[in-house]
């Protein structure tokens, strides 16, 4: 039977997916051009949401971009701030103690399971799944109340300074935090049994976005994104950093090819290891300081303040100019839940920042989505962006 | 629009007119426009802990036609802004605006070059929010607020009536 | 000494001109011209195998000539460890050779360096404005362009 028209005489379709659209996580733009419903080119449009960070940075101290830092990947807040700490630290050739160390690993691992559930929530929430959200939520209402003993904030605790920690963990807050994880196996299951072996879920999922390990390596992409690919590279366990070595984790690598699928199982075996990990830092937790001794960088105690003058002075220098880091240039990257995050500061021996320069994880795995989506359906589409686990905030900076 | 138009401001009561506020507060439609941190906590705002649905609000409306209600939630930048201004010129009245959180209101901690300050530059702000981000508690507290505004203020059929009347004068 | 080093003096002798070490960091400074070759030579060797590039990254040393640095960060799987590149440039006309195809990641980070900072990326396929609008006239991050925009 001939055809009606001959091939080739369709044109491709432009069609604008966002920025305001209930599935992109965000103000992503995505222009997608579509032969009927099979995408052709996927070409996504960033900087909705870009805020001028890095260029705010120069013009603040050292500590006052901390709440900019927190700000950056909104849904693991505190872990941003883990990695600019550890930078100027670097930059500061100090160390911190030991327990400021426990409890840093304590808050991150905690947000990186709240940033999984999230990420499960919308993921499944943009293909057709519901209920998961409203069963994480339980878990990550939790965390946050967590977060929020500890230093006042849900989102974005600014917990972590320059040398340490802001405070000491409230009282309570070690029972509480241990009931948690030694529940949270249990409440896992529920998200396990509604997703994992359903074949709705398996159908979306399987066989989109394949990357395979060298083209992960070409990419840039880390974290659960390359572990689904089965690259085994997980920065806490080859480049630890704040006594990540005292615990024992294991690093759960993608099953195949790394679809979205194996993307999946990775970030939820992920969430169990991090609140295995959580346990061992709470009963471990050793006893001492939470700042180190140094007056040139921490700042010495309220009390001190109200009455002995040099302490005041101290205080005074260290409000007005900061931590005074020397000249040089240090690259920090830390595992994110979302994958590499770097910070490569440049100082120039005052106590602003001269250049800060943030490696943002979802900002490199976007550069993907074209060579994903294409010659896929446009319902792929929006698994692709799931999977990514992209955060605006993250992406524009 | 809506009611008035059909009934005309000749015969329309106050108690009709408090009937139709009160249906309009109590089944506000927001639209879904969560721009950055701020729409974390809408989105948990909306989820079981601190729930929307009892004040009818658990339908975030994808199109901007079947809302009435924007709540800016996040960093309005200045790319951003002609695609805020064209969803909020595409919805019917009538229709309110929350600015929530800190860089709705003011532009927040991002005194920079791509940020605009404030989205009262712009649109005409009912309720401000402020917070970074504002707790879910405070969210839902500048809802209530809107609620007690559209009870108080039949600002709509004030000018509509107002409207009509110059039209009748010309014609 | 970092083990790369001996590596690229031989095969490099006059293109890599500066090592620092800091903080247990080692930062080579090359000249732009070899980038490409540079970086191809780091990828493709089985005893360095950097085969993937974390980030690219554009300072403005203003005042200080030559101005803009252009920082490639690297890491090795297999040895696990990190190197530093960095390209000086000219503060009139930043140029340097486009390194996409030796890594596909380049694509992003080159388009925001030329984006925020204004460097050009020889041979890049899709140069254009990635994160400020289309129309957007000026370059943030240099040092003259004050915080809250002209």
């Amino acid at each position: 039977m001939t055809p009606i028209l001959p091939e080739k005489q369709y044109d491709t379709m432009l069609l604008n997916v966002g920025p305001s659209h209930p599935s992109t996580h965000g103000v992503l733009r995505v222009l997608v051009e579509l032969d009927g419903e099979v995408i052709v080119k996927a070409e996504p449009d960033l900087g909705y949401l870009h805020r001028g960070i890095e260029k705010l940075c120069e013009n603040r101290t050292y500590h006052q971009c901390i709440p900019l830092m927190n700000r950056l990947d909104y849904l693991a807040g505190e872990v941003n701030n883990f990695g600019f700490c550890l930078a100027v630290e670097k930059l500061l050739g100090i160390e911190v103690p030991k327990r400021a160390q426990y409890i840093r690993v304590i808050i991150a691992e905690l947000t990186r399971i709240a940033s999984h559930i999230f990420w499960l929530g919308t993921h499944a929430h943009d293909l057709g799944a519901m209920t998961p959200l409203f069963y994480g939520f339980r878990e990550r209402e939790k965390i946050m109340d967590l977060c929020e003993m500890v230093s006042g904030g849900r989102m974005f605790p600014a917990y972590f300074r320059i040398g340490g920690l802001a405070a000491d963990l409230p009282e309570g807050f070690v029972e509480e935090a241990l009931a948690f994880v030694k529940d949270f196996p249990n409440k896992w299951k529920d998200y396990d049994t509604l997703l994992t072996e359903n074949p709705i879920w398996k159908k979306r999922t399987v066989g989109v976005g394949v990357m395979t390990k060298e083209e992960c390596l070409d990419y840039g992409w880390s974290g659960p994104m390359a572990r689904g690919s089965g690259v085994d590279w997980d920065l806490r366990r080859d480049n630890p950093y704040s006594s990540y070595e005292d615990f024992d984790f294991n690093i759960p690598l993608g099953t195949r090819e790394g679809d979205v699928y194996s993307r999946y199982l990775v970030r939820m075996q992920e969430m169990l290891e991090s609140a295995k990990i959580v346990r061992q830092a709470l009963e471990k937790l050793p006893k001492g300081d939470i700042k180190v001794d140094d007056p040139r960088i921490s700042l010495p105690p309220k009390e001190k303040v109200y009455t002995d003058i040099a302490a005041l002075i101290n205080h005074f220098k260290l409000i007005q100019e900061g931590v005074t880091p020397p000249a040089g240039e240090v690259y920090q990257a830390i595992e994110a839940p979302k994958g590499e995050m770097g910070f490569y500061i440049v100082s120039d021996g005052t106590g602003r920042p001269f250049r800060v320069k943030i490696r943002r994880p979802s900002f490199v795995v976007l550069n993907a989505l074209d060579k994903l989506a294409r010659g896929r359906l446009l319902a792929d589409l929006i698994a692709l962006i799931g999977t990514m686990d992209i955060v605006l905030a993250d992406v524009d900076c | 629009m809506g009611i008035e138009e059909h009934l005309g401001y000749n015969i329309l009561t106050t108690s009709l007119e408090k009937v139709v506020d009160w249906a309009r507060k109590s089944s506000l439609w927001p639209a879904t426009f969560g721009l950055a941190c701020c729409a974390i906590e809408m989105i948990v705002t909306a989820a079981n802990r601190w729930d929307i649905a009892r004040f009818g609000m658990e339908a975030f409306r994808a199109s901007p036609r079947q809302a009435d209600l924007i709540i800016i939630a996040g960093t309005v930048t200045k790319k951003m802004m002609p695609a805020i201004q064209r969803v909020y010129d595409q919805m019917t009245e009538p229709k309110w605006v929350i600015a929530m959180g800190a860089c709705a209101c003011s532009g927040g901690i991002f005194d920079s070059y791509a940020v605009v300050q404030g989205i009262d530059l712009y649109l005409p702000v009912d309720v401000y929010i402020p917070g970074c981000p504002p707790r879910p508690e405070g969210l839902l507290y500048g809802i209530l607020k809107l609620h007690e505004k559209i009870l108080r203020d039949p600002f709509l059929t004030q000018q509509y009536r107002e409207k009509l009347a110059a039209r009748k004068e010309a014609a | 000494m970092h083990r790369a080093v001996d590596f690229l003096k031989e095969r490099f002798p006059e293109d890599v001109l500066e090592v620092v070490e800091f903080r247990g960091e080692t930062t080579l400074v090359v000249h732009p011209r070899a980038i490409r070759a540079l970086l191809t030579a780091l990828r493709d060797a089985p005893e360095m195998s950097y085969k993937y590039l974390s980030m690219i990254a554009a300072v403005d040393y203003y005042p200080a000539e030559p101005r803009f640095g252009v920082v490639y960060n690297l890491y090795s799987h297999r040895y696990r460890d990190r190197l530093t590149l960095k390209c000086l440039l000219p503060g009139e006309a930043p140029v340097i050779d486009s390194v996409v195809s030796v890594h596909a990641t380049a694509d992003f980070h080159e388009r925001e360096a030329y984006d925020l900072m204004g460097i050009v990326f020889r041979g890049h396929p899709n140069l254009k404005r990635i994160l400020l609008p289309p129309d957007f006239v000026g370059f943030p991050l240099r040092k003259e362009f004050p915080q809250r925009g002209q």
